[in-house]
């Protein structure tokens, strides 16, 4: 059976379907317009920033500080956003060409991206502390409302995870920018040869996730309605699980940004499922270990008998 | 090769630069006590840099994020194991070695045998741990027993205690590293994997050998952390996760692999405490001192690709 | 694909183009034109200068000096003027689909609706070469067999991309491909000549060199020492052009008294004790890679014996042999080490000894063994690994073409350490890209696409019959 290895993007569906029958099962309540909203409230936030480390791991680095990144353009977000559009905006602006000039600036000087990457969740955590040294600040009015917005019959949640997906899934899938991009994952020499300036081409992967960043960061508050220098440490860590959960590979540019959304709506699902199962909460991260590593052990299995095959 | 080419030298001039400027602040008082803070805080981020270093030696790709959720699990574990009880610390140090050993064979197992890369692998197991810290951690307010948490504070011949476990392990690493077959294995496993397989290393023991070190390193500065401050605490490992990766950066080991430095990790260690002390007598917030923090990481990184490139 | 009527200008013209590596002369002084309609045979054994001529070319490398122009497009570089390469190496990304590899090397494809004409012009290109070649341009290249990434290659080099291919490249694109594929892609060369169009062809298969070429071009040691119309050759003929001009004879040949058979691997491969055997035919050929499995499968990731069994001299350095941060000592002694240690320690004295024994008996030149490795010549550092196998009691000893880029005096040290420990009983197992090295062995393997074509003992191993199991001669 080829399917799996012919439809990568099925082994994310699947993991997500069951979780989901799992979940609607322990607790059929779930199972309505508010049960889901509740389940995948902050899975949009999750899905962007996953979306984000996609994109740098489309070429083959990795982001260490994404997390802290997400954290800054909360604060942002929650102080100048909010207080003065205008500054508010071109800070996000700034920060979205900082992100492509780490790009130029780790392919142009050889540099390895973990590191770099490293170094500068600490600028952006001390950025961040140094905006909003304690919690605060408040979300603007639009992107309250924006983000607490009830669609006819199809939650939030669940409509904004679609328009994500199906956007990225346009921009790094079927545009031609995108697809080259992916080719420098796969073999940049060949990029190269064909005439293509692979500085900028990084430089634009990298601007790209930081524009999803500052997304994740800016939908971030207007679910929380306030920020703090931590709020979202933690999305490096689950945005790299994401990626992988979702099919995508740290090398050759195997991406896949609906696996990628589906992954971010899984860990977000893995996290209440537990709780559910009225396990004691002390597990619910360890599920969500337990999670990544059974998918990846599944995918392992699947595409090692069809290589037998 | 002459001293200044030391990779190591740079994070001790940088470490006694920071000393120094914080210590002209006083007019010269405090240094003391400046200099034993440093050693005793230096000495926790120097001891998991030692495991990370051997990881990252290694070479690309190979990276433990385990290491917070190690500490916390070893601390815990140990402390519930002793339950204040005098005499059982080193019943507690066995604990604390067992869990290192558990989680390195765990995190390697899920390397080799699902072969995750490394930095997926010890992430998800890390949650893993984490939890089962969580769970037997709730609720308990267990203190070390008195003469460890002594020990752990307490000094010999002014120089604490807990800078001597971690200058005594940094002594056992770097004769390991510089006289022993496994050292030469693993630098030359780093260097160029596939060369060193053809030459007949065995990388796959010396990778198994190396991901279980780093943990046993991490479980016992979880052990030491955790009768330093009194108790175990859930997030007591979290600042060691991008503190172990920068001090090996800082400390002049190649990110590239197949070489480690010993007494670079503390120079580093004794300059990651010592920035955040100047910046702090100098008034700077806790802003400043992450952002300037990482920006040294990465002036070094440039620093020491420049001068590959020189070469 | 309509072309402009045949112009008497070149497409492109070299000349006297040489290219220079250090001391290395690997394309020496060369003036070639191709004119439309061409269709230039190339061929050479190792080493010829085949990839240099091909890469100064299509613009990869400059010429150090001479000149390269492509007079019918007035173009300055080769991608403008319409010179196409399909590499022997595949130059795909696998992780997209075939109409997106398309895409990468055409940049005229615009817009968000990209894909239907990337799609039909892939399929065009596919279908105009490859007749029936049931290739999905969706499908991502990794699922491809590599057949089917040969021939996408080659479609996506014929394939208009906005401008015209002029000259296409064909370094070997009939390696990987069966004899009715590769029909197809010859009478398709013949096509697109006829139509001006030009190509090089490089192949190891001399029959499709005959059967296409309307020119044939000969290399030896970077210059052409042949140029006919391909009439003008008969197969023997090329083979003699191709060779070198008179070996000494092979006198060290002496037959030597053999043992008992300590190895036979599935694929063929058979060696004596004190046998020194010899895998031969042309680079790429499988010969690494049987080695790499020999050794691979003989030894252990997880345990390292006291005393090996086998040991491996890698020819590839900077890949398979040399540890680059570590001093000429660390080098020579890491294979040694578990026979040395005591208590898991090294002893460094006894280190120091055998190393020093082995400086001395090897020669390699250096005033001080705790110099860095990459002080030494290239020749030197792979004496150095000579050394590291050799110091070991191994009775086998695989080595994977380990006299590249080594100079002549190297070479015979070499050459004579080698006799000598054969002699004492040890088992050679010698990949060599060099006839001459392959000429003093026992034994000699053919390789020809992975398999053993020929095993030639004794008087049988001559340079002529080496290349003539390397070449395939009948046939298409």
């Amino acid at each position: 059976m080829k399917l799996f290895a012919k439809y990568r993007i099925l082994l994310p569906v699947v993991s997500l379907a069951v979780l989901l029958a799992a979940t609607f099962y322990m607790q059929p309540r779930a199972m309505s317009y508010f049960g889901i909203n509740l389940l995948f409230n902050l899975a949009v936030p999750i899905a962007l920033a996953t979306v984000a480390q996609m994109m740098i791991i489309m070429v083959n680095d990795i982001d260490l500080s994404l997390g802290a990144f997400v954290s800054l353009v909360a604060c942002v977000t929650a102080t100048f956003l909010n207080d003065s559009p205008m500054l508010g905006v071109l800070i996000l602006l700034a920060l979205v060409l900082c992100y492509a000039a780490l790009g130029a600036v780790i392919h142009a000087l050889d540099l390895p991206a973990i590191v770099v990457t490293l170094g500068m969740s600490f600028v952006w955590g001390g950025l961040a502390l140094f905006i909003l040294p304690s919690p605060g600040g408040a979300s603007p009015g639009w992107l309250r409302t924006l983000m607490t917005v009830k669609p006819p019959y199809i939650p939030m949640a669940v409509c904004a995870s679609v328009i994500i997906a199906v956007v990225t899934h346009l921009l790094v899938i079927r545009s031609g920018i995108g697809t080259v991009l992916r080719g420098v994952g796969g073999n940049a020499r060949s990029v190269q040869r064909a005439g293509w300036p692979v500085v900028r081409l990084k430089a634009l992967a990298y601007g790209l996730a930081g524009l999803f960043g500052v997304f994740a960061g800016m939908a971030l508050v207007g679910l929380t309605t306030s920020a703090d220098a931590n709020i979202a440490l933690r999305y490096t860590l689950l945005s790299i699980a994401g990626v992988i959960l979702g099919g995508g590979e740290f090398t050759g540019g195997k991406v896949s940004p609906v696996g990628a959304v589906i992954g971010a709506l899984t860990l977000t699902l893995a996290a209440s499922f537990l709780s559910f199962l009225r396990l004691s909460p002390d597990w619910q991260i360890g599920a969500q270990g337990a999670i990544l590593i059974l998918v990846l052990t599944a995918r392992l299995l699947f595409t090692r008998r069809d290589a037998q095959a | 090769m002459k001293l200044i080419q030391k990779p190591w030298l740079w994070s001790w001039v940088a470490a006694a630069a920071a000393f120094a400027l914080t210590v002209a602040l006083t007019e010269g008082r405090g240094a003391g006590e400046l200099a034993y803070a440093a050693l005793s805080f230096g000495a926790f981020a120097a001891i998991v840099g030692l495991g990370q270093m051997l990881v990252i030696t290694l070479g690309p790709g190979n990276v433990d994020l385990s290491i917070p959720a190690t500490m916390t699990l070893s601390g815990t574990l140990a402390l519930k194991a002793m339950g204040s009880d005098p005499g059982t610390a080193w019943m507690g140090l066995g604990v604390a070695i067992l869990v290192g050993l558990g989680t390195g064979l765990a995190n390697f197992a899920l390397i080799y045998l699902l072969r995750l890369p490394p930095i997926i692998a010890t992430l998800a197991a890390s949650l893993l741990y984490q939890s089962l810290a969580i769970w037997s951690n709730r609720g308990l307010r267990i203190k070390p027993p008195a003469g460890l948490a002594d020990f752990a504070t307490g000094r010999t011949m002014g120089i604490p205690n807990v800078a001597l476990v971690g200058l005594g392990l940094s002594l056992l690493i770097w004769v390991l590293l510089e006289r022993s077959v496994w050292g030469r294995w693993l630098l030359a496993s780093g260097q160029n994997l596939r060369a060193a397989r053809l030459a007949g290393v065995p990388v796959e023991a010396v990778r198994a050998a190396t991901y279980v070190a780093v943990t046993v390193f991490a479980a016992i500065a979880g052990y030491l952390l955790a009768s330093f401050s009194g108790g175990a605490a859930l997030n007591m490992g979290a600042e060691y996760l991008l503190m172990s990766i920068a001090v090996v950066v800082i400390g002049g080991t190649s990110i590239a692999g197949g070489m480690s430095n010993v007494p670079g990790v503390w120079g580093a260690s004794l300059f990651m405490f010592l920035v955040v002390s100047m910046l702090n007598s100098y008034g700077a917030g806790a802003g400043v001192r992450m952002v300037l923090t990482g920006l040294i990481i990465i002036g070094i990184v440039i620093a020491a690709s420049t001068r590959r490139v020189a070469r | 694909m309509s072309t402009a009527a045949p112009s008497a200008a070149p497409i492109v013209a070299l000349t006297e183009a040489a290219k220079h590596f250090g001391p290395v002369r690997a394309l020496d002084g060369v003036s070639l034109s191709i004119s439309p309609g061409d269709c230039l045979g190339l061929v050479g054994h190792n080493g010829a200068g085949k990839s240099t001529l091909v890469n100064v070319v299509n613009g990869g490398l400059a010429p150090t000096s001479g000149s390269v122009a492509f007079p019918a497009s007035g173009a300055a570089s080769a991608l403008a003027a319409g010179v196409r390469s399909v590499f022997q190496e595949l130059s795909l990304c696998p992780n997209l689909t075939v109409a997106e590899n398309l895409r990468i090397s055409h940049s005229a494809l615009k817009g968000m609706n990209w894909r239907a004409p990337a799609r039909a012009e892939i399929r065009a290109a596919l279908d105009q070469v490859f007749p029936g070649h049931g290739i999905d341009a969706d499908a991502p290249v990794d699922t491809l067999s590599i057949a089917q990434r040969q021939m996408v290659e080659i479609a996506i080099g014929f394939a208009p991309r906005g401008t015209e291919a002029r000259l296409v490249i064909l370094d070997e694109p009939t390696s990987s491909l069966d004899a009715g594929i590769a029909e197809q892609l010859l009478s398709h060369i013949k096509q697109f000549c006829a139509r001006g169009g030009a190509v090089i062809f490089i192949s190891h298969m001399l029959g499709e060199i005959f059967e296409v070429a309307t020119r044939i071009l000969v290399m030896k040691d970077g210059k052409v020492v042949a140029e006919k119309p391909a009439g003008g050759f008969t197969r023997q003929g090329l083979v003699d052009a191709m060779g070198h001009v008179a070996t000494e004879a092979a006198a060290a040949q002496a037959a030597r008294a053999q043992g008992e058979e300590v190895l036979h691997t599935p694929e063929g491969l058979r060696a004596r004790k004190g046998e020194i055997v010899g895998l031969s035919g042309l680079a790429g050929h499988g010969q690494a890679e049987a080695l790499a499995r020999l050794y691979l499968g003989a030894t252990s990731s997880w345990r390292s014996p006291r005393e090996a069994g086998m040991v491996f001299v890698a020819g590839d350095r900077g890949r398979d042999g040399v540890l680059p941060l570590w001093s000429i000592l660390r080098n020579a002694s890491i294979s040694i080490l578990p026979q040395i240690a005591r208590r898991g320690m090294v002893d460094r004295t006894r280190e120091a000894e055998i190393t020093a024994e082995w400086k001395a008996r090897i020669g390699i030149r250096t005033d001080d063994v705790t110099n860095p490795i990459l002080s030494l010549s290239g020749g030197n550092q792979q004496k150095v690994l000579f050394a590291r196998a050799l110091a070991s009691a191994a009775p086998v000893v695989v080595m994977d073409d380990p006299m590249r880029g080594v100079d002549v005096g190297t070479k015979q040290d070499v050459y004579a350490m080698i006799r000598a420990e054969a002699a004492r009983g040890r088992t050679f197992l010698w990949y060599s890209t060099e006839t001459e090295e392959v000429c003093q062995c026992d034994r000699v393997f053919v390789f020809r696409n992975g398999e053993i074509s020929a095993e030639l003992t004794g008087d049988e191993i001559t340079e002529e019959r080496i290349l003539e199991a390397s070449f395939e001669m009948e046939g298409a």
